[in-house]
Formats: structure tokens, C-alpha cells, sequence
């Protein structure tokens, strides 16, 4: 399966990654490579298989719906790359 | 023997007799690491003020209380932990530029089980970017070298925790293990590598990559250790909803060096052409060996063995596009200085901070799961993925534990593979199935190479059967010299 630049593109958008025209060419190459060998999986017969998600299957565990506080304000925005007071510091984003 | 070269057990026994310090063997190491580390390149971040503060601590609780600790074989021992485990203060980079100045707020449940049973933290180590490669050259850090032949990479992701314990830096580690991440590099230094069943050991801070794959293990220096290491790991978490609450077995007690009538799985998948001459010959030597101990060796199938890298490429990628869309440069990481708008700001910080392995495994997991292609991928790749867990219970009803080689080759030389990502990937291809299957893998050492590489064979258990394979790697190895051997650097 080759993948157009275009299609690289695309993907890049969805991804949220800003690609160089370089980028581009290579990950067109590399990735069109890449799903040719995934598509080996095409040879098998997967008709009324089961998909496994998890290797263990167990129910998703609940707990009580309580407030607890593992962590203090402080800690949560001591890596911000950008704060003001109690807030994350973000570019504006509704135009004006 | 120098105080560096010796293993967990070795030292706790020093310790007991009080013939050593926690302080002795730290400042050994620290010794240690400053004269090799120039070579190897197996840290990122070197704690030295905290390991010594730690060792201190430890000697205090060594003198204070003759009896307590002595059922804690960790009290006092320094390790080296991946950087991709959150520990609280500690610099956590995950090698890449994306998390360059990362302070974690909290400390990994596994990380603070090790902590409370009195290891000492010597610092983190080195690994390919968010954990995604077989060498570790994808660190954005720090080139980390082979300590057997210093012009070869140490296998990866876990390169640096393998590189570091069999340099000496450190006397044991912890690795994350999504694909082969401890099983490969440990077979490539020499190393005893262990990947517990999935649900094992707690993932809580642990950097994700493929959550439903990812697990926490060790890497030491021969089986005992390894015991000791999972038994400090191992537990439920309720931060971690895939963690298991089942009992833990006292591992120490399945050391026994005895396999009389075990059945030993040999799958002839594993065993088919590209093989390296000597690997092949090496897994031959390790099945006589078993058989002499009174094992029986039994042939076995596992029919979608050639399935699961393309399975993996597929799964794998399309977590881990998810798990990193987190890294958006507004809450933490890096934020880029030209953002203009709000999705120019996503795209330029994630561009600038992800590495080119990064974004070639994002960009598939995106492509995968993108509207249109879901089923032909993701979906298949969910069936195939169940097939080859029933390879597994299959192969399983005829044997104990199932035997392969660990890498086709002994390790390769600096570059060798870095422009082909496929090829790359192809290095994994005796690890990968057993991560997709969920179940407990080890390595351990079973030869060289004419030219001195080590040589590493696999044992694989049905889930939660660690014991089984630490009993059948412990009569091994108790039969054995391999694990004796140190890198001369």
C-alpha cells in the first residue's frame, strides 16, 4: 500500500505534527514500506474471530465515587510551560 | 570481584555479616560510574546526593535494627531505574526533547515499592524515545554503548538499565518491557531480563506507550536476583486498573535446581533460516544441557509466530498515537517559542519535541485507526492477535514452559539498522508474541560468540507462572558458568 504524499499529509494533521517537506518524503517511503509487510495479515482467515483488546480480560474495577486529593495545585502546574496564578497560560484562542 | 560486579544476594549477604556498608558499595558504584560511564553512556540523570543521602539512611536502619531489614534484600542496594518511571523531584525525561525538563509530581507504585523496601537510587537511565526501538539509539540523549564491544548498541528499548548493570553502574535495574524492552537488551549484555505476565507489576507512573501491552520488570545479573527484584515489583495497584489482585508467590522459593520431568516447549517456528550459525548452536548446547538436568524436551507449534511483528506494528502504534496525543505543550513539556495559534501550538511543540521514530510510529497509529482503515487494521489485527494467544494455551497443554532464542543475532554495530525501520523492527521478532499473548518471559544468559557477545535464550510461562520459569532458568543456570562473565572495560 503506497502512501501518497497527500496522504501523509493528512495523516500528519490528525496527528497534530508539523512535518518538513523531507519528513514528508521519508515517511511517505518508510510508511508505504512498513503497511506492505503489515498486509501480510491479510493472508489469514480471521471470519468469526474474537478481537483480543487486553491479554487479560478481567472486569474494570469501581471504587466509590468520593473526592480524595492526591495532588496539590502547586504540583499539577509546577511543569507548566506557561502559568498565571492558578491557571495554564494558553495563546488566545478566539480570534478578535 | 570488586563490590560493583557483585549481585543483590552477594551484597545482602555482606551486609548481614557486616562486612560492608550501604555507603561502602554506594560510593563503589558512584566510583564505577565515573570511570566507565564516559564509554558506556548509560544514564541520563546521575542522583548522586540522593543515592548517598539513601545509603546513609540505610546503614542507620542496618545498625538500628538487626532484625527487620534482613528479610529485605534490597535494604542498601543502589539501582539504576528507566527513565520512564515517574519518581518524585527526579528529572524524568523518557529521552526525549518533548519532556526535556520534566519534574514529576509523584513517585511510580513500583518505584515506591522499591524505595520502601530501602534500594538506593543511583539515577535514570538511558532508552530509546518513549521506549520505541531495539537499540536505543532513539534516545534524543545520550548514544549508550555495549559494554561487551563498545562499537555495538546495547539492544533497546531498555539499553541504558542493561548497559549500566553489566558495566557495573549499577547493581541491578528496571526496565519496561512493550515488545522485547528488557528481553532483548539483556540478552545482548549478558544479562538476566524479566518480563512479568501482564497485570503483574502496577504500570501507575510508568510513562505509557501501548497500555495494553507495556509491563514493568527487572534486569540483574543472574536468576536470584531476578526473584528478588519481581518479588519487590510485583502487586496490585488500585491506581492501575490492569494491575491483578491475586496473591503473590514468594519467588525465592522456586529457586530449586532441580527440572527432573519438567517438559521444556520447543517451538520450530523459532528455529527456521536467517538464525545467526552460533545462536542456533548456542540454543542446541542450552536444550542438551536441560535435557542432562532431566528435563524433557517436547516439539510444539506456534503457527502465527511470523504474524505478530506486523500484529504489533499495528496495535502498538495505535496506542501509543493515543497515549501521546497528551503531550501537547500546555500543561507540561515542551512548549514551542513561535506558537501562533492554538493548533500551531500543537503542532509545532509536538514537532519540535518527538524524535523521528516517534512521529513515524504516531503517524501509523493515526493512519490505522483513521476513518476507513479501522477494520482492515486495527480489527485484524485484534483477531490475529487472538490467534496468536491460542497458539500459546495450545502449545501449553504439552509443556511447562516453552524455550526460544531471544534475537535471531548477538548484538550489531552502531547504525547498522538505523535507515530501515522495518529491519529494525525484525529484531524483535522472537519477543513481540509474548507481549501480545500477555504472558511472563525471561532471558537469561546461554553462551557467546567467537568474537565475546553474549548469547541469551528465552523461557516462556502461561500466565502467572513466573515460578516456573524462575526454576527452569535457575537450574540453568546453576549448571552453568555464562552468568559469571563480566565485560572487560
Amino acid at each position: 500500500m503506497a502512501l501518497s504524499k497527500d496522504e501523509v499529509l493528512k495523516i500528519a494533521k490528525l496527528a497534530r505534527l508539523e512535518l518538513s517537506p523531507d519528513e514528508v518524503e521519508m515517511y511517505s517511503t518508510q510508511l508505504s514500506a512498513i503497511l506492505d509487510y503489515v498486509e501480510t495479515l491479510n493472508t489469514l482467515n480471521v471470519e468469526g474471530i474474537e478481537p483480543t483488546a487486553h491479554a487479560m480480560l478481567v472486569p474494570t474495577p469501581f471504587r466509590e465515587d468520593v473526592v480524595t486529593q492526591d495532588q496539590t495545585m502547586d504540583k499539577c502546574l509546577a511543569n507548566a510551560p506557561a502559568r498565571e496564578g492558578t491557571f495554564f497560560k494558553v495563546p488566545k484562542i478566539i480570534g478578535s | 570481584m570488586e563490590l560493583f560486579d557483585l549481585t543483590i544476594h552477594e551484597l545482602h549477604d555482606l551486609l548481614k555479616q557486616k562486612k560492608t556498608s550501604s555507603v561502602e558499595i554506594t560510593e563503589a558504584v558512584l566510583k564505577r560510574i565515573r570511570a566507565v560511564e564516559p564509554q558506556v553512556g548509560a544514564y541520563i540523570t546521575v542522583t548522586e546526593d540522593l543515592a548517598r543521602a539513601q545509603a546513609k539512611k540505610a546503614d542507620e536502619i542496618i545498625a538500628r535494627d538487626a532484625g527487620a531489614w534482613r528479610a529485605m534484600p534490597l535494604q542498601g542496594i543502589p539501582l539504576g531505574i528507566k527513565d520512564n518511571f515517574l519518581i518524585e523531584g527526579i528529572k524524568t525525561t523518557c529521552a526525549s526533547k518533548i519532556l526535556n525538563n520534566y519534574i514529576p509530581p509523584y513517585t511510580a507504585t513500583c518505584a515506591r515499592q522499591l524505595l520502601d523496601q530501602g534500594a538506593v537510587v543511583l539515577g535514570k537511565l538511558n532508552l530509546d524515545e518513549f521506549a520505541m526501538g531495539s537499540s536505543t539509539e532513539n534516545s534524543a540523549m545520550v548514544q549508550t554503548r555495549n559494554p561487551w564491544d563498545l562499537d555495538r548498541i546495547p539492544g533497546g528499548s531498555s539499553g541504558g538499565s542493561a548497559a549500566a548493570v553489566a558495566a557495573g553502574e549499577c547493581i541491578a535495574s528496571t526496565g519496561t518491557d512493550t515488545g522485547g524492552s528488557i528481553r532483548l537488551p539483556a540478552a545482548l549484555t549478558n544479562l538476566v531480563g524479566l518480563k512479568p505476565t501482564y497485570g503483574r507489576v502496577s504500570r501507575y507512573g510508568i510513562i505509557a506507550f501501548a497500555s495494553s501491552l507495556d509491563q514493568v520488570g527487572p534486569l540483574t545479573k543472574d536468576v536470584t536476583d531476578s526473584a528478588i527484584m519481581l518479588q519487590a515489583l510485583a502487586g496490585h495497584d488500585r491506581r492501575d486498573s490492569t494491575s491483578l489482585n491475586l496473591p503473590i508467590p514468594d519467588y525465592a522459593k522456586a529457586l530449586a535446581p532441580d527440572v527432573k520431568g519438567w517438559k521444556i516447549g520447543i517451538p520450530k517456528e523459532y528455529f527456521v533460516g536467517g538464525m545467526d550459525a552460533e545462536v542456533a548452536k548456542a540454543m542446541k548446547d542450552a536444550v542438551e544441557t536441560l535435557k542432562k538436568l532431566g528435563a524433557t524436551c517436547v516439539d510444539v507449534t506456534l503457527p502465527h509466530t511470523d504474524y505478530g511483528v506486523p500484529t504489533y506494528y499495528i496495535l502498538a502504534t495505535a496506542e501509543a498515537s493515543s497515549n501521546l496525543a497528551r503531550y501537547d505543550g500546555i500543561r507540561y513539556g515542551h512548549r514551542t517559542s513561535s506558537p501562533g495559534d492554538l493548533t500551531k501550538l500543537y503542532e509545532k511543540s509536538r514537532s519540535e519535541g518527538f524524535g523521528p521514530e516517534v512521529k513515524r510510529r504516531i503517524m501509523l497509529g493515526t493512519y490505522v485507526l483513521s476513518a476507513g482503515y479501522y477494520d482492515a487494521y486495527y480489527i485484524r489485527g485484534q483477531k490475529v492477535r487472538t490467534l496468536i494467544r491460542r497458539d500459546f494455551e495450545q502449545a501449553f497443554e504439552k509443556c511447562d514452559v516453552i524455550l526460544t532464542p531471544v534475537s535471531p543475532t548477538p548484538a550489531w554495530k552502531i547504525g547498522e539498522k538505523t535507515n530501515d525501520p522495518l529491519k529494525m523492527y525484525l529484531s524483535d521478532i522472537f519477543t513481540i508474541n509474548v507481549n501480545l499473548a500477555g504472558l511472563p518471559g525471561m532471558s537469561l544468559p546461554c553462551g557467546f560468540t567467537g568474537s565475546g557477545l553474549p548469547i541469551g535464550m528465552q523461557l516462556i510461562a502461561k500466565h502467572f507462572e513466573e515460578e516456573k520459569m524462575l526454576r527452569v532458568a535457575y537450574a540453568y543456570e546453576q549448571a552453568t558458568e555464562w552468568h559469571k562473565r563480566r565485560p572487560k572495560l
